[in-house]
């Protein structure tokens, strides 16, 4: 399958990218990892006339925290290269627990996780974890650089809220409200198949009780769902069988599951409920050891 | 000559976007012009002339078309060509050793490692690229470095085998190297 014919550009700054763009009204795609994009282009689901490659592109490689605890991952952030970051390991759970369930591990090398987020994809994992974690997106456009929450990103199914000449730079993760605690899980049918559910869970824990909370679900929604009274029945209290049994029942209830080849509507709502409860009760029983 | 390679290195016409790159494949260097929509995959295939990378699905899935990308593997169906402007490039052809068939190659000859062959090559690129960070995985870490390429024929009991095999193999030549 070839794609359809288009003008391809590979500019070496990001003002250079922006005016392609600017250029490109509308008719521009961004190429970054490539490995939702390319396959929709094949398919001709994507038919765009400048293909604006920002791989050559300097500083969007960086996987930092700052002073205070916030997680910068820049643009061209491979999600291997994240499967792989000590900083991530030691520091965000719910994104650790995520990156080795990513697509499959060769296309891990290539796709990147802002590029995964701009997708918009309902069964996307990062945009889940970046829901839970209250992270935002970094855009960049002729005026300058704005900030976008996560929750606000996605407008539809394969839909954000970016301007036509805006480059999303970078994936923030604001600094735990105490200590970071969270997972994620997925089930899927086989590796690299698409979610049959899963749920991404983040939630800080201070003097045994959780001061923030976040839970986002994927592939029972047209757009990843935040479970937002979920989460928030778990705040201000301590974790414990009452408590995830609650957060699990909301979780479920929030989930607007399809029935289809990959399970009914009411199975996906069951393995979000068993999800959530897991990853809490797991998370419980942790701190619990620790304490 | 059927190939988009072919086609526009012959017939240039203004309309048609045409870009010059040059990439190392197995340590040899080519100069080509190519359409930017010209998949990596056709390049080595219709191009080069290096069929051994399969494309199977061509939409991601399958891993038979997997190479070695500056060292990580990539699918190669899932890239542009112009996109490797500049970078290196490894395929199946590309494992062989001057003294013969890579440790690899013979892994899955002696344990068996295929039926039919069409996943093969991007098989054992996926376990090149596995052995070259990891020397000695374990069965587990095979079967995760394996988990982007599909078989529908062995099962994958005697791919894992014939990886397993290798690293083996490897190690011993390693050893006997190294004294």
């Amino acid at each position: 399958m070839y794609p359809s014919r288009f003008r391809y550009e590979a500019p070496t700054s990001l003002e250079e990218a922006i005016a392609l763009l600017q250029q490109g009204a509308g008719e521009a795609k961004i190429l970054a990892g490539g490995q939702s994009l390319i396959p929709l282009l094949k398919l001709r689901f994507a038919a765009p006339e400048l293909l604006v490659d920002i791989n050559g592109l300097p500083g969007l490689d960086h996987l930092v925290a700052d002073p205070d605890g916030t997680i910068r991952i820049g643009a061209l952030v491979r999600h291997e290269h994240i499967e792989r970051s000590t900083l991530i390991t030691e520091r965000q759970p719910t994104i650790a627990a995520a990156a080795p369930l990513v697509a499959d591990p060769i296309v891990r090398t290539r796709g990147t996780f802002v590029g995964s987020l701009c997708h918009a994809d309902p069964q996307g994992d990062w945009a889940a974890c970046m829901i839970a974690l209250d992270g935002s997106i970094v855009a960049q456009g002729p005026n300058g650089r704005r900030t976008i929450p996560a929750r606000e990103f996605v407008t539809g199914t394969f839909e954000n809220v970016l301007d036509p000449a805006e480059i999303a730079v970078e994936a923030v993760i604001p600094p735990p409200q105490g200590e970071a605690h969270g997972g994620y899980l997925k089930l899927e049918r086989r590796i690299g198949d698409f979610a049959t559910a899963a749920v991404a869970v983040a939630a800080d824990l201070r003097d045994g009780q959780v001061s923030r909370a976040g839970i986002a679900l994927v592939g029972v929604g047209a757009t990843t769902i935040d479970a937002r009274e979920a989460a928030d029945s778990l705040v201000d209290g301590a974790l414990g069988p009452e408590a995830i049994d609650r957060a699990a029942d909301l979780a479920a209830e929030a989930a607007h599951p399809r029935s289809d080849h990959r399970g009914s509507a009411s199975y996906k709502r069951h393995i979000v409920r068993t999800f959530t409860a897991r990853i809490l009760t797991q998370l419980d029983r942790s701190t619990q050891k620790a304490a | 000559m059927s190939s988009l390679f072919n086609e526009v290195t012959s017939t240039r016409s203004d309309d048609v976007p045409v870009r010059r790159v040059t990439i190392t494949v197995n340590g040899e260097t080519h100069t080509a012009d190519i359409e930017p929509r010209l998949l990596l995959a056709h390049l080595l295939r219709q191009g080069l002339k290096l069929t051994g990378t399969h494309t199977g699905c061509d939409t991601t899935n399958c891993g038979a078309c997997t190479v070695l990308f500056d060292g990580r593997p990539v699918k190669s169906c899932t890239m542009l060509a112009v996109q490797a402007d500049g970078h290196e490039v490894t395929t199946v052809e590309g494992l062989n050793t001057p003294s013969g068939l890579h440790p690899i190659q013979e892994g899955f000859k002696d344990e068996h490692g295929l039926q039919c062959g069409f996943c093969t090559p991007g098989m054992m690129m996926a376990a090149k690229a596995l052995l070259d960070e990891n020397p000695a995985p374990s069965e587990e870490d095979v079967r995760w470095a394996l988990a982007g390429n599909l078989c529908r024929c062995t099962g994958y009991q005697n791919i894992v085998k014939a990886v397993l095999w290798a690293a083996e193999r490897m190690d011993d030549t390693e050893a006997e190297e190294a004294s």
